[in-house]
C-alpha cells in the first residue's frame, strides 16, 4: 500500500495514459468502492438528513406543498411529553421500559447459558443450535406463534397454568401483563445473539488464567469475579450498547403480536418507532412523526455515549 | 481504455435506454388503478378491466392490488412523494377529506359526472359524499350492515333458527342462550361457544356510533359532523348495552380471536357485518348454515344501519397529463356503470351503488342480499376526518372498560374529548 501510494502521488504530473498499472488498479479499486458509498450515502444519510428537514416542515406526504412551521412539531412533541395521557407519552415511557427491563434480564440470562455451554462438551452444538436458531427465524413468524400460545382460551400458556391449577393470565389482553409478555418474546429471540457473542468471548481468556486460580485455590464465584467477568468486559460492552439500540428501536413484535397492529391494549406496549409509523402514514403527520425520529435519534445517541463513557473504561 | 471514455459510453447507454422506455409507451395511454387485496373484489376488477379494454384499445390499466388492507394509506403515503402510484385509486369513502385536504385527489369533472346526474342515479349516501361543494369520488357499490346468524347454534340453544332477534333485548337474551361453557366458571377463559363477540375494532364501532347511539335516543354528532355529541345519558345506555356482553353477559372476547372469524368459523351465533362478508364465508366455509336479516330495532322502536362504500377517485398525478385524465375519466365511468354493479353484486355480494340497479327485483328478494339492500334505504354515513383514529378512540373506549374496569360513561366521555380534538385538529389546518 505505501509503495502505490508513493506511486500515485509521483505520476500526478503524467497523463492517465502514462499511469503505472499499480495506480490504475488503486484507482479502479476506489471506483469499485465509490459504489456502496454512494449507496449508502443515497439509501441511509440522505433519508436521515431528509428526516431533520422534513421534521420543520408540516409535511403530508400526499400534498404538493409543505409549508414551513419551524420547531414547532419539537413544541408538540414536549407538549405531549407533558401530559398526563398521550400517545407520546405512552410510546416513550414504554420503550424505556424495554430497554431497562429488557437488556440487563437478557444479558444475564445470556452470560448463565454461555458460561453453561462452555463447561459441557457432550451435544454441546446441539445446544448452541437450539439457543442460535430463535435468532435466525423471522420475528414476525416468531411472534405469531406466541401471540396465540398467550391465547385466553386454548393457548398453550394458560392450559398449562389450568392443569397445574394455577390461575389462568390475561397475558396480551391486559395493558399491565401485555409489555411483559412482548418482552419475553424479544428477550428470547435476540438471547442467542448474546449467547454467541460471550462464548466467543470466553474462548479468548486464556485457560493459564484458570489454572492459576485453581493452583490459588480460588472459588467458582472468584474465578468468575475476578477473572471471566473482567475479561468479558469488551463482549458486554459491545452487546449492551447493541441491544440497547436495538430494544430503543422496537417494531415488528408489537406490531405482529396486539390488536391491528397498534400496541394497545390502551397503548401499553406502544413503542416510539410504531407511533411514527402510526402518524407518518396512518395519519400522515409526516413532519410531527420525523421530530419524534429526532428525538428517538438523540435518545439513542446520548445513551449509547453514556454506556460508552462508563462501560469502556475498564476494558484494558 | 481510458476511463473518460468508458464514463461516456456509460452515459450514452444509460440515455438511450430511457429514450427506449419513454418511447414504448407512447403508443398506448396507460393508466395505473390501485385497490387493497381481497380475492373477490380483485377477481371481479380483473373482469371489468379485461372489458374496459376490449371496448377501448387505445388504454391500458395497470391492476395493482397487492396492498393489504391494514396498509392500503400507508402505501398511498409512500407513493405520492415519490411521483408514482394510481391514476384511479380506490379508497374508502371516510378517507375523502383526508386525501381532499392534501390535494391528492382532484374533483370529478362536472361534465361527465354532474350533481344532478349523481344524485338522481346514486343512493342517497353517496349522493351525501359532497365535501367543499365538491363531488371527489364515485363508488361501484355500497355496503350497510347487517344481522348475521348461525341457524345450527340456535337450533342447539332451543330457540327458532328461523326466527333471529328482531330487537336489542331478544338479541341480548338469544346471545346468553347460545354461549356455552367449559366447566361452572362464567369467565372467557372458559367460553366454548360464543353468543356474541363485541369487536370494536370490526364493524361494532359502526353500529355503535350510527345505530346504537341513534336507537338509544342519542345524537351521535351535530348536523354538520364537526361536533361529538354521544356522549350523552343516552349515549352511554347505548355504549353500555355494547360493552356489556363481554364485561356483564360474558358471551364472548374479541380476545379469543376476530370476531368474524370466529362467525365464519361456525364459533359465533349472532354478529353484525357487512355484505361483503358474504362471500368470505362462501370462500372459507360454504357449509355454514347461516342467515341475515336487519339489524334489530332499538328500544325507541327506530331502525337504523350503517352505509359505507369504498369509493373511486381520480388523482393529481392523472389530471397532470390530459391523455391519462381522459382514459382515467372513460375508466371511471365504466367501472360506475349499472352493468358494472350487477358485475360486482354477484362477484363481491357488495351491493350496486347505482340505485336502479340496487332496487332490482333479484337482490330485493334474495335472502342474503335483500336485508342490505333494505338497509339502505336507512343507512347513515359517518363524516369521518380521520376514520383510523375515530375507530381506535372507540376501541379505547371499550378497552378501558373491558381491561381497565373504567365506567362506561367516563369512558365514553373521554373518548368524545379526543375524537373532538381529531375534529377539531382536522378543520383548523383549513
Amino acid at each position: 500500500m505505501a509503495v502505490s501510494m508513493r506511486n500515485l502521488q509521483k505520476s500526478k504530473k503524467y497523463p492517465i495514459s502514462r499511469w503505472t498499472l499499480a495506480r490504475k488498479k488503486i484507482v479502479w479499486a476506489y471506483i469499485f468502492l465509490a459504489i456502496p458509498i454512494v449507496f449508502f450515502a443515497y439509501i441511509r444519510i440522505y433519508p436521515t438528513l431528509f428526516a431533520f428537514q422534513m421534521s420543520l416542515h408540516d409535511y403530508n406526504p400526499l400534498a404538493v406543498e409543505q409549508p414551513f412551521v419551524g420547531f414547532q412539531n419539537y413544541e408538540k412533541v414536549f407538549e405531549e411529553l407533558g401530559e398526563e395521557k398521550s400517545k407520546t407519552k405512552a410510546a416513550f415511557q414504554n420503550t424505556i421500559n424495554y430497554v431497562v427491563l429488557g437488556v440487563p434480564i437478557q444479558l444475564c440470562l445470556a452470560l448463565f447459558i454461555a458460561l453453561m455451554l462452555n463447561e459441557i462438551r457432550f451435544m454441546s452444538t446441539v445446544y448452541r443450535i437450539l439457543f442460535f436458531l430463535p435468532f435466525v427465524t423471522s420475528t414476525i413468524a416468531i411472534a405469531w406463534v406466541f401471540r396465540m400460545l398467550y391465547q385466553p382460551r386454548f393457548g398453550l400458556f394458560n392450559v398449562v397454568l389450568q392443569l397445574l391449577s394455577l390461575p389462568q393470565q390475561p397475558f396480551l389482553r391486559s395493558p399491565q401483563q401485555a409489555l411483559p409478555s412482548v418482552l419475553a418474546l424479544v428477550i428470547w429471540q435476540g438471547m442467542g445473539f448474546a449467547i454467541i457473542i460471550f462464548l466467543a468471548g470466553l474462548k479468548q481468556i486464556p485457560r493459564t488464567y484458570y489454572e492459576a486460580a485453581e493452583v490459588d485455590g480460588a472459588s467458582r464465584w472468584h474465578t468468575f469475579r475476578y477473572i471471566t467477568f473482567p475479561l468479558l468486559n469488551p463482549s458486554i460492552v459491545y452487546l449492551l450498547v447493541l441491544q440497547s439500540i436495538s430494544f430503543l428501536r422496537m417494531f415488528a413484535p408489537v406490531v405482529a403480536m396486539t390488536q391491528l397492529g397498534r400496541g394497545g391494549p390502551l397503548d401499553s406496549t406502544l413503542t416510539v418507532v410504531l407511533h411514527v409509523y402510526n402518524e407518518a402514514f396512518g395519519s400522515y403527520n409526516m413532519g410531527f412523526a420525523s421530530s419524534l425520529t429526532v428525538v428517538l435519534f438523540a435518545l439513542i445517541l446520548g445513551v449509547t455515549i453514556i454506556q460508552l463513557s462508563i462501560t469502556s473504561r475498564r476494558i484494558n | 481504455m481510458r476511463l473518460s471514455k468508458l464514463l461516456a459510453i456509460v452515459m450514452v447507454a444509460i440515455l438511450f435506454a430511457s429514450l427506449g422506455a419513454v418511447a414504448g409507451a407512447q403508443d398506448t395511454v396507460e393508466i395505473e388503478y390501485w385497490q387493497y387485496n381481497f380475492g373477490a373484489r380483485v377477481y371481479a376488477m380483473d373482469i371489468l378491466i379485461g372489458l374496459f379494454e376490449v371496448a377501448n384499445p387505445g388504454i391500458k390499466v395497470v391492476h395493482n392490488s397487492d396492498i393489504p388492507h391494514a396498509n392500503f394509506t400507508q402505501e398511498i403515503a409512500a407513493s405520492a412523494p415519490a411521483g408514482v402510484g394510481p391514476d384511479v385509486v380506490t379508497l374508502f369513502y371516510g378517507w375523502i377529506p383526508a386525501y381532499v385536504d392534501a390535494g391528492y385527489l382532484v374533483p370529478l369533472p362536472e361534465d361527465h359526472f354532474s350533481e344532478e346526474f349523481i344524485l338522481e342515479t346514486f343512493s342517497p349516501m353517496v349522493a351525501n359524499s359532497k365535501f367543499e361543494g365538491s363531488y371527489w369520488a364515485i363508488p361501484t357499490a355500497v355496503r350497510s350492515l347487517a344481522l348475521f346468524w348461525n341457524k345450527d347454534i340456535l337450533a342447539d340453544a332451543g330457540l327458532d333458527p328461523e326466527s333471529p332477534p328482531a330487537t336489542l333485548d331478544e338479541f341480548v337474551e338469544a346471545a346468553i342462550a347460545t354461549t356455552i361453557y367449559d366447566g361452572d366458571e362464567k369467565d372467557i377463559y372458559s367460553i366454548s361457544q360464543q353468543g356474541h363477540t363485541t369487536a370494536l375494532a370490526e364493524q361494532d364501532h359502526h353500529w355503535l356510533r350510527e345505530v346504537l347511539f341513534r336507537q338509544f335516543g342519542a345524537t351521535p354528532y351535530s348536523e354538520d359532523g364537526r361536533t361529538v355529541t354521544y356522549n350523552s345519558e343516552e349515549g352511554c345506555a347505548a355504549f353500555s348495552w355494547l360493552a356489556a356482553f363481554e364485561t356483564e353477559h360474558v358471551t364472548g372476547s374479541i380476545d379469543i380471536g376476530d370476531a368474524s372469524d370466529a362467525f365464519v368459523n361456525g364459533e359465533t351465533a349472532l354478529h353484525v357485518d357487512g355484505s361483503f362478508r358474504i362471500g368470505t364465508i362462501r370462500n372459507n366455509n360454504p357449509d355454514l348454515n347461516y342467515g341475515v336479516a336487519e339489524l334489530p330495532v332499538g328500544p325507541n322502536g327506530e331502525q337504523h344501519t350503517f352505509g359505507s362504500y369504498w369509493t373511486h377517485g381520480i388523482t393529481r398525478r392523472a389530471n397532470d397529463d390530459p391523455a391519462r385524465l381522459e382514459a382515467a375519466v372513460k375508466f371511471l365511468q365504466f367501472i360506475t356503470s349499472p352493468p358494472a354493479g350487477t358485475l360486482w353484486v354477484n362477484l363481491v355480494g357488495e351491493l350496486p351503488a347505482q340505485a336502479t340497479a340496487a332496487a332490482d327485483d333479484r337482490i330485493l328478494s334474495d335472502p342474503v342480499l335483500g336485508p342490505f339492500s333494505a338497509g339502505l334505504a336507512y343507512a347513515h354515513s359517518t363524516a369521518f376526518v380521520n376514520e383510523v383514529e375515530q375507530r381506535q378512540v372507540l376501541i379505547d373506549a371499550f378497552d378501558n372498560v373491558r381491561l381497565g374496569g373504567m365506567d362506561p360513561c367516563d369512558a365514553l366521555d373521554e373518548a368524545a374529548a379526543a375524537e373532538q380534538e381529531l375534529i377539531d385538529n382536522f378543520w383548523a389546518d383549513r
